[in-house]
C-alpha cells in the first residue's frame, strides 16, 4: 500500500455567476511512496495549489479523499507541513521565533534547552545562523524561503508539501536554494508533494512529475519518471541523456495544453485509460511526439 | 544662524509660536483712558458704572476688573492666570473649586476608564465578528447606523438609564470609543493573510495560542489604527460631557470659567486640554510603537 493515496478526487467550487459549480479537477488518483518526491505541473488555475491545500488538510474535497499512512487526512496536522510560495513567515516574530513557533507545537513535552538546540540545528542547515534575531521583513525573499524550509523541516513531518517554494525569489538565488533543498532532502528522505511552475525545478528535484492538464476540470494525464540518477546537482543534471527528453516533452505537453480544446480533447482520450506513464529508460527512442495521442 | 539650524522645524515653530503671540498682543491692547472731551458728569457717571476709576494722584484709569471682560484678554493676562491656577494647582478651595491638577487627574481617570473598557469590548468583540464573516455581515448594518452617532446624543438617555452623571461621562466616553475599534479590528483579523492562520492551524495551535500568538499580533496593526481613532474621538467627546453634566475636570473648567466670566481662564483651560490630549497621545504613540511590525 502506498504511502500517501490522493483517491479518486474530484473538486467542485461554486461558479462565479452563481449557478451551478465548476469542476476544477476531476477523478484525481495519486499513489505516492515513502521517501519520494512527487511534483505536479500545470498551467496557472489547473487546481495544483488545490490539490495540495487538499492534501494539507486546509480544503476539503468534494469527492474522494486523501490517505495518508492508512489513514484518512480529515484536516490540517503536524504531519504534514506546508512551505507556502508567499514564505508565511509571522512578520512579528523573530526568525528563531517561527521555527520554534513550529518546534513548540510539534514537541510540546520538550525543555526550552532541547527547543532552542533543535531550531538552532534547523537555521544552521538552512545557513541562517546570525539571523536568529532579524525580523522576517530584514530578510531577502531566498532567505526568507530558507526560514520557511528550516520550519518545515524542524517538525520533522511525514508528508512536505512545498506550493510553488521558490516563484517568488530571484533566478540565480532560486538555484542554490533547490540545491540546498536536494541535499536537506538526501539527509532526512521525507516525503514531498510539490506543486511548480518550474520545469528544471521539477526535473532537478523530483523523482516523478505529474502533469496536469488546463481547468477546468483539470485532470493529471501524465506521470513522468525522472530516470536521472541521484545524486544530481544543476551542473550534472544537463549532462545525463534523458534530461532534454524528459524537459522537452514537459514542455512540449505545457504548450500543447495552453489551448483548453485541445487539453479537452486530448482529455478524453486519457480519461479511459487513466494517467499515462511516462519512462525513457523503457524506451529505445524517443521523438517529442506526445505520447497520449499514440 | 545658519541655514541649517533655520531649516530646523523647531525653529520655524518658535518663529510662528512667536508671531502669533506678538499678533495677539498687539491686537487685544487698549488704549490707557484718555479723559480729553469727556465732561466732569460723564467721567462720573463712567466711574459710577464701574468703567473707570480715579487713582490717588486724581487721574482717570480703565477699571482693572471691568477690563477682564472687556473684548479678549492678551497673553500676558492669560500667563497672568495661569501663573495663578498653576500656583494652586493642588489646593481645593470648595467643592467646585479644586485645583487644576485635580481636575486634570479626574478627566485623565474618566478619559482613561472609558477609553479602556470601551477598547477592551471593542476588540474582544471585533474578533469575533472578524473571524465569522457570516456573522459580520449580519451584525455590520448596525456598526454602521451606531457609528456616526455622536457620543453626545446618547447622554440624555444613558443620564436616565444609569441615573448617576459620573458614570455617564464615562459611558459617553465608551460610546466614543467603541465603534472605531470594533470596526477596524474586525477589518483587520478578518484580513488577516490566511496564509498566517493556516500555519497556526497545521501547527495544530490551541485556540488561545492561535488568539495571542498569531490573530493579535497580527492584527495588531489595523486595531492600533482603530485605537487612535478612538482614542481622538474618546478625547473630543470627554470635554462637552464634562461641560453638560457638570462633572469636575478640565472641560468643566473651560465652561465654570465662562460663566465666571474670566475669558483668560477660559483660554487657559482651552491650552490645559491641548496639553493634556498631547501627553495623553504621545504616551498611545508610545504604546503603538510596540505592537506595530512591518510585513
Amino acid at each position: 500500500m502506498s504511502f500517501l493515496a490522493i483517491d479518486h478526487m474530484n473538486k467542485y467550487f461554486p461558479s462565479h455567476s452563481g449557478n451551478g459549480e465548476v469542476c476544477i479537477f476531476e477523478d484525481v488518483t495519486v499513489k505516492i511512496n515513502k521517501g519520494e518526491f512527487v511534483t505536479v505541473i500545470g498551467h496557472s488555475g489547473c487546481g495544483k495549489s488545490t490539490l495540495l491545500n487538499i492534501i494539507a488538510g486546509l480544503e476539503t474535497p468534494t469527492e474522494g479523499g486523501v490517505i495518508l499512512n492508512g489513514q484518512e487526512v480529515t484536516g490540517p496536522g503536524l504531519d504534514r507541513m506546508v512551505v507556502f510560495q508567499s514564505f508565511a513567515l509571522m512578520p512579528w516574530m523573530t526568525v528563531f521565533e517561527n521555527v520554534a513557533l513550529a518546534v513548540r507545537s510539534a514537541y510540546p513535552t520538550w525543555s526550552s534547552q532541547e527547543i532552542k538546540a533543535h531550531v538552532q540545528k534547523y537555521i544552521t542547515l538552512v545557513g541562517l545562523q546570525g539571523a536568529e534575531t532579524k525580523k522576517p521583513t530584514a530578510l531577502s525573499g531566498g532567505m526568507k524561503q530558507r526560514v520557511g524550509l528550516a520550519r518545515a523541516f524542524s517538525i520533522e513531518p511525514k508528508v512536505l508539501l512545498l506550493d510553488e517554494p521558490f516563484a517568488q525569489i530571484d533566478a540565480l538565488t532560486r538555484g542554490v536554494i533547490q540545491e540546498e533543498l536536494v541535499q536537506m532532502w538526501n539527509a532526512t528522505r521525507n516525503t514531498v508533494f510539490m506543486v511548480t511552475h518550474d520545469v528544471d525545478e521539477a526535473i532537478l528535484l523530483s523523482d516523478r512529475i505529474m502533469l496536469m492538464t488546463n481547468g477546468p476540470s483539470a485532470r493529471i494525464a501524465e506521470i513522468v519518471d525522472v530516470t536521472i540518477p541521484r545524486p544530481r546537482s544543476r551542473e550534472t543534471i544537463i549532462e545525463d541523456k534523458h534530461y532534454y527528453k524528459i524537459r522537452n516533452h514537459i514542455i512540449h505537453f505545457l504548450v500543447r495544453h495552453a489551448s483548453h480544446g485541445q487539453a479537452d480533447e486530448s482529455g478524453d482520450d486519457a480519461k479511459r485509460s487513466g494517467p499515462v506513464e511516462i519512462n525513457f529508460r523503457n524506451r529505445a527512442t524517443n521523438t517529442y511526439e506526445p505520447a497520449v495521442t499514440h | 544662524m545658519g541655514i541649517k539650524s533655520t531649516q530646523h522645524p523647531f525653529f520655524i515653530s518658535v518663529f510662528f509660536l512667536g508671531i502669533f503671540l506678538f499678533a495677539w498682543h498687539v491686537a487685544t491692547i487698549s488704549a490707557p483712558f484718555d479723559p480729553t472731551g469727556k465732561t466732569d458728569e460723564e467721567l462720573m457717571v463712567m466711574e459710577f458704572n464701574g468703567d473707570i476709576m480715579q487713582t490717588d494722584d486724581g487721574q482717570y484709569v480703565w477699571n482693572p476688573e471691568k477690563e477682564k471682560v472687556k473684548g479678549v484678554p492678551g497673553p500676558l493676562t492669560v500667563l497672568e492666570k495661569a501663573w495663578i491656577e498653576l500656583n494652586e494647582a493642588f489646593v481645593i478651595k470648595g467643592t467646585n473649586d479644586h485645583g487644576i491638577a485635580f481636575l486634570v487627574g479626574y478627566t485623565v481617570s474618566r478619559f482613561s476608564a472609558g477609553f479602556l473598557a470601551a477598547s477592551l469590548v471593542a476588540i474582544l468583540v471585533g474578533i469575533v465578528l472578524g473571524l465569522n464573516q457570516m456573522l459580520f455581515r449580519a451584525l455590520n448594518p448596525f456598526i454602521q447606523i451606531l457609528k456616526p452617532i455622536s457620543p453626545l446624543a446618547w447622554m440624555p438617555l444613558l443620564l436616565y438609564t444609569v441615573k448617576d452623571p459620573k458614570w455617564t461621562a464615562v459611558l459617553v466616553v465608551f460610546m466614543a470609543a467603541v465603534w472605531p475599534t470594533l470596526a477596524t479590528t474586525a477589518f483587520g483579523v478578518n484580513s488577516l493573510r490566511k496564509e498566517y492562520l493556516q500555519v497556526a492551524a497545521i501547527l495544530q495551535l490551541s485556540w488561545f495560542k492561535r488568539l495571542y500568538k498569531v490573530i493579535l499580533p497580527g492584527a495588531a496593526p489595523t486595531i492600533v489604527n482603530g485605537l487612535r481613532i478612538s482614542f481622538g474621538s474618546a478625547l473630543v467627546a470627554v470635554v462637552p460631557a464634562e461641560m453638560l453634566l457638570g462633572e469636575l475636570g478640565v472641560g468643566y473648567l473651560s465652561w465654570i470659567e465662562w460663566n465666571n466670566l474670566d475669558i483668560a481662564g477660559v483660554i487657559f483651560a482651552i491650552l490645559v486640554v491641548g496639553t493634556v490630549g498631547v501627553v495623553l497621545d504621545s504616551g498611545f504613540n508610545r504604546l503603538a510603537g510596540l505592537v506595530t511590525y512591518r510585513e
